[in-house]
């Protein structure tokens, strides 16, 4: 059957209600689009497709979806989700979540879904705020930064979504912004594609506790210079004029103006998103405006095996060999003896 | 010494020694070589949290005490006829145990200066600073007895002395005329890899009988006949192994591919290890990084169409109680299995209890009612997880099933039945839409249950979650819908009485007293009962499978009987609960909170307070 949808064959007939101006919108309106791409591109019909989210903001986006959907409690979406995926590996996993579900109540299950590799795609939106709960810093927000619950400006570190993921043994790590919504469209079917956890961070506006907390990199004016998009396999080049590159120094990632002191467009690193050794993305991940452009695009992808595939590969091997085939013959199983 | 050969109805051993010594192997073996002979058994390990304790102090004692008899047994016995003690800290813990009539076997080696001071002792005679010189005590050196058993064996000292527990068990098959072979064969089966060590075993098992056999100090032996079971095939079975063949029970005959997400915690783990043995079925296990996750994992397969489990203990079960809601709310078929130990928080880990009643019954936030049943006895447990799992898959809710450490870990001889003799499981699957579009809490008028809408079917996507919602899946926080949407789910859960047994009596229907019990109880009160028949009295025992709901003849029982006594291992939790369901009547209470199960004794006491 040949199948041809349409971004509206996504929407659900539920009313979005996030803030006019939210960086949400764009997000959903992103993946909605996305949607055609990856069923066109993987064979995929809308059944297969189960949304799955924790709490905040963002976690209303199932209700959005005209898909299966899930609307978890918070911080467990990672585990929901796993549970999904396990029960049924013909479903296609989407888990939706915030920078507060996935990294703060929900760290534990965030880093452990990674490490198993479960084959879902996590899209977290870091927004470094509570935004739900009206104005709480996040484990992502600033340094300093003056909230609610941090009146005098807080004095934690921000977690690096990326660097977590590294961390835990992630196949898969994307990033892009709200407002980028043709890149996120195409991270989405990157992520798709990809057989293992996928994380896309997409850094969004909460406009109304914390407006423009990525304007600076963010804005049409300056993104280009302030911002790199990484596509395997080319030249890490970026700039309004595409002028500047990335090149190595010794050990250490160096900004360098095309033409300039001898460099030329071969000098720049070609980026490899299939690298396994995580060194240079964890450098690429941590690059930070004004002295590094923020990187955007798919900065990791590495082949390895699924949780899914090694549960599926198990069960077929051990039913092989299986002496035992029914729970009449489980209970039969090991000594027994006759009362006559 | 006078050897007396007694033919006895029922027998208790009791096996106690270091964590170390291998007791609770020992008193396993004992018990299945029993069982084989055709006795009817029930076991009950008794062990400390420490899987090592300091060797040779009292907080490393474990031990295994066994049943035995040629009628019907229903408790591990409360008191023994045989102590066995591997060292002085053994001696020290048990010996209130021992019937004034017991022979206790002592390892002679281990009662140095040394062991008997770290035991505790102030005088260097244990046995009299005990006041049990009346027991007929064996002292046997069964150390120094082993390493001649086992000199030319070949292995190292270490691996010698822990044959110990080998020569121990054959001077008790000696003692209780248990043929040697099933313990061969298991040896056997164990060491497959380890030939020398199998032989050093068998030796030490055959060397512990002839000495035993040959020493005039064995002042009584014991011919325990096989009992007048029921005809058929049987097996043993230990709480936690049933638990987990019953959910793969349920999951054979819903047709259901079986899910269990869950976190290791004594005394539930040996599910979760049960379940992943058993891929040969398909059975899916994702042991998770915690409690929570093991529910929310569960919870995710629910939704993707798997009978989904979730198994723990009480500090366990408090982390899944947010997620439990959520079950509730968005109406998924579940089977929390919460094996209760000594609590609260860590409690004593390795002991037993009925305290999580309450948390089962009310610990969660919102209008949350949720079905409760208990197992009653290690077999037990493989019906009542089976129809936790029937009811939590035909009515789309979650169903807590209670269990106990001491079924979980005890162990009894069951008669193997068949799955043909089982109801099937029918859940309300639907896969092609029968309204656009697809309406996820739309009822059955009878049941009010919902239908089981996999993904993947075509024509039905959905969603649910932890918000309220109106019956077509639409999020509504409309105060009107909000209260029907509750009234809808507890008639839900209530309507659930429709479909369980009545509840039996054991005894007469009317009368005296009516002894209420659930759970692990069940074989204390109806030894306790069966003792007021012999004796004329007029009482009877109601023990409850069905909590929540209680089943619709309760209070029809309770009103044919002049007092009722709730008998349970809490402060009143039961009692409390029935306060509310049925206030005309007036409970007793007869508790313990010692983390160990009642004596018969306790129970007789207390019944003939009210009598």
């Amino acid at each position: 059957m040949e199948l041809k949808y349409t971004p509206q064959d996504f929407k659900s007939n539920q009313e979005v209600k996030w803030c006019p101006g939210c960086g949400d919108h764009a997000v959903l309106a992103s993946v909605q689009r996305a949607m055609p791409d990856i069923c066109e591109a993987l064979n995929y019909t809308r059944e297969r497709f189960v949304f799955v989210s924790g709490i905040g903001c963002s976690s209303r986006f199932p209700y959005y979806m005209n898909t299966y959907g899930f609307h978890g409690i918070h911080g467990r979406a990672s585990a929901i989700s796993t549970g999904v995926k396990v029960a049924n590996p013909y479903l296609t996993v989407w888990q939706i979540t915030g920078d507060g579900d996935a990294l703060a109540i929900g760290g534990n299950h965030f880093i452990h879904a990674i490490r198993r590799n479960i084959d879902i795609n996590i899209i977290l939106f870091n927004n470094q705020i509570y935004g739900l709960t009206k104005g709480q810093y996040s484990p992502t927000s600033k340094l300093g930064m003056v909230t609610k619950t941090s009146p005098y400006g807080t004095v934690e570190h921000p977690f690096n979504p990326g660097e977590l993921v590294l961390g835990a043994r992630g196949t898969f790590f994307a990033r892009s912004l709200d407002v980028e919504l043709k890149l996120t469209q195409d991270i989405m079917v990157e992520s798709a594609k990809h057989d293992g956890t996928s994380v896309t961070e997409i850094l969004v506006n909460c406009v109304i506790f914390n407006d423009k907390t990525h304007a600076t990199i963010s804005d049409k004016e300056t993104r280009a210079e302030r911002t790199i998009i990484l596509k395997h396999g080319e030249p890490m080049i970026f700039g309004k004029n595409r002028d500047k590159g990335l090149i190595l120094v010794g050990r250490k990632l160096k900004v360098v103006k095309i033409g300039e002191g001898g460099i030329t467009e071969k000098d720049i690193l070609i980026h490899d998103a299939e690298e396994e050794n995580p060194g240079l993305h964890s450098m690429l991940i941590n690059m930070k405006y004004p002295e590094f452009p923020v990187a955007l695009g798919v900065i990791r992808s590495v082949k390895d095996k699924t949780y899914d595939d090694n549960v599926r590969d198990q069960v077929i091997d051990v039913k092989e060999h299986a002496q035992i085939h029914s729970v009449d013959e489980l209970l039969h199983s090991g000594s027994t003896w006759e009362i006559k | 010494m006078q050897h007396k050969v007694i033919d006895a109805k029922e027998v208790v051993i009791r096996f106690t020694g270091d964590s170390g010594d291998g007791m609770q192997l020992t008193g396993t073996l004992f018990a299945d070589a029993s069982a084989l002979f055709g006795n009817d058994v029930s076991t009950f390990p008794d062990f400390p949290a420490e899987i090592r304790a300091p060797q040779g102090t009292v907080s490393g004692v474990s031990g295994f005490q066994v049943n035995i008899g040629s009628r019907e047994i229903n408790t591990p016995g409360d008191f023994c006829d045989v102590l066995v003690a591997m060292n002085p800290a053994a001696l020290k813990a048990n010996a209130k145990w021992a019937k004034p009539t017991a022979t206790i076997i002592l390892d002679e080696d281990t009662f140095d200066e040394k062991g008997i001071l770290k035991a505790g002792f102030k005088t260097m005679d244990p046995v009299k600073e005990l006041k049990i010189e009346d027991r007929q005590i064996v002292y046997a050196a069964i150390t120094s007895l082993t390493k001649e058993s086992l000199k030319d064996s070949g292995l190292d000292p270490k691996a010698v002395l822990r044959c110990k527990n080998m020569f121990t068990l054959g001077m008790c098959f000696y003692m209780f005329n248990r043929p040697l072979e099933s313990t061969f064969a298991y040896i056997d089966k164990k060491f497959r890899k380890k030939p020398e060590i199998a032989e050093a075993n068998k030796k030490a098992l055959k060397d512990g009988f002839n000495y035993a056999s040959n020493i005039q100090a064995i002042p009584n032996t014991y011919i325990i006949q096989p009992a007048k079971l029921e005809k058929g095939i049987y097996r043993n079975i230990n709480g936690n192994q049933a638990t987990a063949w019953g959910l793969i029970a349920a999951s054979e005959k819903s047709g259901r591919p079986l899910f269990c997400g869950s976190y290791p915690i004594t005394p539930a783990t040996s599910i979760l290890e049960e379940l992943a043995l058993r891929k040969d079925l398909g059975v899916k296990t994702l042991q998770c990084e915690d409690e929570i996750s093991g529910i929310c994992t569960a919870i995710g397969a629910a939704y993707a169409g798997n009978f989904a489990v979730t198994t723990t203990s009480g500090p366990g079960f408090s982390l899944k109680t947010e997620a439990l809601g959520l079950a509730m709310i968005t109406e998924l078929p579940l089977v929390v299995v919460d094996v209760q130990r000594s609590g609260p928080s860590t409690g004593i880990p390795t002991k037993t209890e009925q305290t999580d009643l309450n948390q089962a019954l009310y610990g969660r936030n919102g209008e949350c009612p949720v079905a409760v049943i208990a197992a009653h006895s290690p077999s037990h447990c493989f019906e009542a997880a089976f129809y936790a799992g029937k009811y939590a898959m035909e009515h789309m809710m979650p169903v807590i099933l209670l269990s106990e450490g001491f079924l979980g870990n005890g162990s009894e001889p069951w008669k193997i039945p068949s799955m043909k003799d089982f109801p099937d499981i029918k859940p309300p699957i639907i896969t092609t839409p029968e309204e656009t579009p697809f309406w996820p809490f739309k009822r059955d008028p009878e049941t009010m249950v919902r239908r089981w809408a996999l993904p993947g079917s075509i024509g039905l996507e959905h969603r649910v979650g932890g918000l309220e919602k109106n019956n077509n899946g639409a999020v509504s926080s409309d105060p009107l819908v909000h209260e029907r949407m509750v009234e809808e789910r507890e008639e839900k859960v209530r309507r659930l009485a429709n479909f369980i047994p009545e509840q039996k009596v054991i005894g007469e229907e009317k009368g005296e007293v009516l002894i209420v019990g659930w759970g692990g109880t069940f074989g204390h009160l109806y030894t306790a009962v069966k003792e007021f028949h012999e004796q004329g009295k007029s009482v009877s025992l109601a023990h409850f499978d069905y909590i929540f709901p209680l089943p619709k003849n309760t209070g029809e029982i309770f009103s044919n009987f002049k007092k009722i006594i709730v008998c349970e291992l809490n402060n009143g939790q039961f009692a409390n609960y029935l306060r509310t369901q049925y206030q005309q009547f007036h409970y007793y209470q007869c508790n313990k909170v010692q983390g160990q199960p009642f004596i018969v004794k306790e129970i007789v006491d207390a019944v003939n307070a009210i009598l």
